[in-house]
């Protein structure tokens, strides 16, 4: 048998030498890079103990019963400007049988600022909306029942602050917070490396992290209190083994950081979540997927010595890749969306976003909107893929590129080790520059024609769609302003200079801050008064920019 | 390389506002530096004030700015205007990002030299530059 | 201060009209202080520099800072990015910060620096912040311009010391150990004194100061060190000297350069004299005639 299945494969490579190759100069490994041999088979299957879902590492997957158990969580992830409009959205969502609900916020809100900063002139409810104080958030949740449903929040320097409103407004519905349930992105690591949110230093960053865990842990113990996240990364041009390693590798900084604190792994392990990006090349993505379960189930118990196996299992929440989109021959990203969504799904994803057609260039239409959601829909109830538990498992091609991952993501761990670990290596721009190195290497591929984009560098059409934008009234922006100055006036004054001293006076020493923010946001003290205050104490960090 | 033959032409690139979205950004500032030009990186959350002082200190011809936020409409007019207030209005002003074309039409009437949209090739934008600055 | 801008681009393109413009201002110059940071990338100068900015605008004194980038000998091309650090700065009328590319030219940059430092104690500014990257021969050249030279070296060395570019720890007037909130900072400074040690030292022993630049520690003590050594320069008649040598040096270099001119526009302008020089295959009797020529 042995004999005949080497000649065979023999018989393969001679025809296949000799046989004919492209001449269209197009790349044949995967888009980070990664060569790809044109046949995978038996042999390069690695030699391990068969792998089954629900069991350590997880390769397979973190529940026994897979999508049969339970389908992905579909939740897509939108925003409007006004904490009215968005509450009507919610109450509309909410009428439709939805339970999770996703709060976008505003640049200025992301960054801490008030809208009558004068850096937030121009910046109000673009991409999200506006919150100001602990007012706008009652506003945000009016007759929406917080014990009922889940949020997440997307927000990562203030998300201590933000977290703290959620409280608020669920103490004023009478809802204790442990309660409550949802996700706060709080990812500051990924500011420093990619999407550049970031206000105060490294290590202050940090402590504000582990106060919200570590109050999560006590006080909000059904909250995912971080999602860590990859996406961010990818968007900013890392590969797929970048976005593995440099995600995975801030969770660790993550998880050491809190047990520097005094907290036992498994008090907080398991509610540490994580969040991927989903590109293009499908294989690639799956291998990643696969691999980062096994990665970080193995670092949880062998390095860590996690003992509940709640804190090996990685969840992940992940979103079609913005950054493959187009703004030409738009329809074309339902199809790249599809494929994208697909790897989310064979790769195991516990929920999913898929962006809208038009995304590149607006807020989506209700139709496309409404395309992507059905995208899911296509997926889970059509296409059959569903019906069986990582039906990947075993591929000869995907089992080698999985194991493929695992090992430059370990190769990158040990680098960022030997650099003394995460923040040393943002200090040191390693992984910007990183970053910057993939993101130009794959535009000159572009460039080149050796990687194509449909639509834009090949296959093009001259007539194409204006771009369209949401255009935010401008009233919006002097409306917002003036409900900020009124929310100050009104205040007790004392109560907010009190809690804010108080907090200033927490923030040079070492207590938890979280019960300070929450007492600050209470007497409605704004967003921007609590970040400034903090900011008088840790300072604010300016990049060193590598280009 | 004679130091007395050409006169590099300096470029200040720049994010203004808010967003900190700068992949574009430091994909083109490379490209320009590939191309020969000196290119002054001045990065993140820059006021229209740095960026013209900065051009100005630099002695730069040209400012290039990424906006992708929405913003460009009040961010763009103010980097001309601010460069009118300083006496520089030979500063001539480029920039990137999602921007609808009507919005361009009305940002080129207000002085802003051109702007390039998502997709744009690097060397478009490099073969611009050099028409514009023929002897840089 | 465009005009100051704009003098300093002629002085980087070595356009001819300098020589005017150095003239008019003869009088107006009062030389500022100039001190030099060099050190490899990523040990925090700029954020030092930044500090220490800060520290001469409490005392009223205006400040320009030069920073220096390698630019790419291929394409010319270069991304200057030291202003980053300083953004506190931005708008402060009395800080003047520049960028300048190295340009590849061989000493060149000196003479810009020079020229450019001329022009700005004309512009009336008191001191002078050269800022370097520690690469190529950019530390040699800052060492033959400033006043004093601080070298920054920070704990994470690999090898320690030892790791250092020869020349750098003879260009020092003060040693900056950066970071020192890091282990090792001790080990490294150690190191430094015992190389200070061995080395035949002139009456001026480079001080090691410890900073933690990115917390603004260290920054008041970075310049008593500078302080010191212009003192020191001043009276041991040191200070005198290097200006006399400087000057003399300079000439020279601007000799050079002119001479470089001269010769590259006669072999262009005379087809004969390229014939002859392609005959010879030597450049001796060539560069000698070119220079006993009338001008």
């Amino acid at each position: 048998m042995k004999v005949r299945s080497r000649s065979a494969k023999q018989a393969w490579e001679e025809d296949f030498a000799a046989g004919p190759t492209r001449e269209d100069g197009i790349e044949t490994s995967t888009i980070s890079g990664v060569p790809l041999k044109p046949l995978y088979t038996s042999e390069d299957l690695p030699r391990r103990e068969e792998e089954l879902p629900g069991q350590f590492p997880y390769t397979r997957g973190i529940h026994t019963s897979g999508y049969r158990g339970r389908l992905w969580t579909m939740r897509q992830f939108s925003g409007f400007a006004t904490a009215e409009e968005t509450n009507r959205r919610y109450k509309y969502l909410l009428a439709n049988g939805q339970t999770g609900l996703s709060v976008a916020f505003d640049m200025p809100t992301l960054m801490g600022q008030d809208s009558d900063a004068p850096t937030s002139r121009g910046e109000i409810g673009h991409c999200g909306v506006a919150i100001d104080s602990l007012a706008d958030m009652e506003t945000l949740f009016d007759g929406i029942p917080l014990a009922e449903i889940t949020t997440s929040m997307t927000i990562n320097s203030p998300a201590a602050i933000l977290l703290c409103m959620y409280i608020a407004v669920a103490e004023e519905q009478g809802v204790p917070a442990d309660r409550l349930g949802g996700t706060l992105q709080n990812d500051i690591l990924k500011e420093f490396i990619a999407q550049k949110e970031f206000i105060f230093p490294p290590a202050p960053s940090m402590r504000l992290v582990v106060d919200s865990i570590e109050y999560c842990a006590k006080e909000v113990p059904t909250w995912n209190t971080i999602s860590i996240s990859g996406y961010h990364i990818r968007e900013a041009g890392s590969t797929a083994a970048q976005e593995l390693a440099f995600t995975l590798a801030d969770g660790m900084a993550y998880v050491d950081a809190c047990l520097e604190r005094g907290m036992h792994i498994d008090e907080f392990a398991s509610r540490l979540s994580f969040f991927f990006d989903a590109h293009i090349d499908f294989f690639e993505e799956i291998a990643k997927f696969r691999a980062a379960r096994r990665i970080w189930a193995r670092w949880m118990r062998e390095r860590y010595g996690a003992r509940q196996d709640r804190s090996w299992k990685m969840r992940f929440h992940t979103q079609t890749a913005g950054v493959s989109l187009t703004a030409q021959q738009p329809e074309l990203n339902i199809a790249r969306t599809a494929i994208e969504a697909l790897a989310a799904v064979l790769g195991g994803t516990q929920s999913l976003h898929t962006n809208a057609m038009d995304e590149v260039l607006a807020l989506p239409t209700d139709k496309s909107a409404r395309i992507a959601l059905r995208t899911q829909q296509l997926l889970a109830y059509e296409s059959g893929v569903a019906n069986t538990i990582d039906p990947l498992g075993g591929s000869y091609f995907v089992e080698a590129l999985t194991d493929e991952m695992e090992r430059q993501a370990e190769a990158y761990f040990k680098r960022i080790e030997e650099m003394g670990g995460v923040i040393p290596a943002i200090e040191a721009s390693f992984f910007q520059k990183e970053i910057a190195d993939s993101a130009f290497r794959y535009q000159q591929e572009l460039e080149q024609k050796r990687r194509l984009m449909v639509g834009v560098n090949e296959f093009t059409v001259d007539d194409e769609p204006p771009i369209e934008i949401l255009r935010i009234d401008p009233r919006l922006e002097s409306e917002q302003v003036a409900r900020v100055r009124a929310v100050r006036a009104k205040r007790d004054q004392a109560r907010c200079s009190n809690a804010l001293s108080r907090l200033r006076k927490a923030a040079t020493g070492t207590d938890n801050l979280m019960p300070y923010i929450l007492e600050a946001v209470r007497a409605y003290a704004t967003e921007g008064e609590i970040m400034q205050t903090m900011v008088e104490v840790f300072g604010t960090y300016t990049e060193q920019a590598v280009v | 390389m004679s130091p007395t033959a050409v006169r590099p032409v300096r470029i200040i690139v720049a994010k203004v506002g808010l967003d900190g979205h700068d992949r574009g950004v430091k994909v083109v500032a490379r490209a320009l530096r590939d191309a020969g030009y000196e290119v002054i990186y001045t990065g993140l959350r820059q006021t229209p004030e740095m960026v013209v002082d900065a051009a100005l200190q630099e002695d730069a011809q040209v400012i290039g700015l990424s906006i992708h936020s929405g913003a460009h409409m009040t961010l763009f007019p103010a980097v001309v205007d601010e460069l009118k207030r300083r006496k520089a209005t030979d500063i001539v002003v480029f920039g990137g990002g999602i921007i609808p074309d009507d919005d361009i039409t009305a940002l080129k009437k207000q002085g802003v030299a051109e702007i390039f949209t998502p997709g744009t090739p690097l060397q478009e934008i490099v073969e611009w530059l050099r028409k514009r600055f023929p002897e840089g | 201060m465009r005009a100051l801008a704009r003098a300093i681009s002629l002085v980087e393109r070595r356009d001819p009209s300098i020589r005017e413009l150095e003239e008019s201002l003869r009088d107006a110059t009062h030389p500022p202080g100039v001190v030099g940071f060099t050190g490899a990338p990523g040990t925090g100068k700029s954020t030092l520099v930044d500090g220490l900015v800060a520290l001469l605008r409490k005392e009223e004194k205006s400040v320009a800072v030069l920073a220096t980038d390698p630019n790419s000998p291929f394409t010319g091309g270069a991304i200057l990015g030291d202003r980053i650090r300083m953004q506190r700065h931005a708008l402060d009328p009395r800080v003047f910060i520049r960028s300048m590319g190295a340009r590849g030219h061989l000493g060149g940059l000196s003479l810009a620096t020079r020229e450019a430092i001329r022009l700005l104690g004309a512009f009336g500014f008191d001191q002078v912040i050269l800022e370097t990257v520690g690469v190529g021969q950019s530390e040699l050249e800052v060492a033959a311009v400033a006043d004093t030279t601080v070298v920054v070296l920070t704990p994470n060395l690999g090898d320690g010391v030892q790791m250092i570019k020869a020349g750098i720890l003879e260009i020092a007037d003060v040693f900056v150990v950066n970071k020192s909130d890091i282990d090792g900072h001790a080990r490294v400074a150690a190191e430094l004194r015992a190389m200070l040690s061995l080395a035949a030292r002139q009456a001026w022993k480079p001080p090691i100061v410890a900073t933690v630049a990115s917390r603004q520690e260290g920054i008041e003590q970075v310049w008593e060190a500078v302080l010191a050594h212009r003192r020191h320069l001043e009276s041991s008649g040191q200070g005198r000297r290097l200006v006399e040598e400087r000057l003399r040096d300079e000439t020279a270099e601007v000799a050079a350069e002119l001479a470089r001119q001269r010769v590259r526009r006669a072999l262009a302008d005379d087809p004969g004299l390229s014939e002859r020089l392609l005959e010879d295959g030597t450049p001796y009797r060539t560069a000698e005639e070119i220079l006993d020529r009338k001008r």
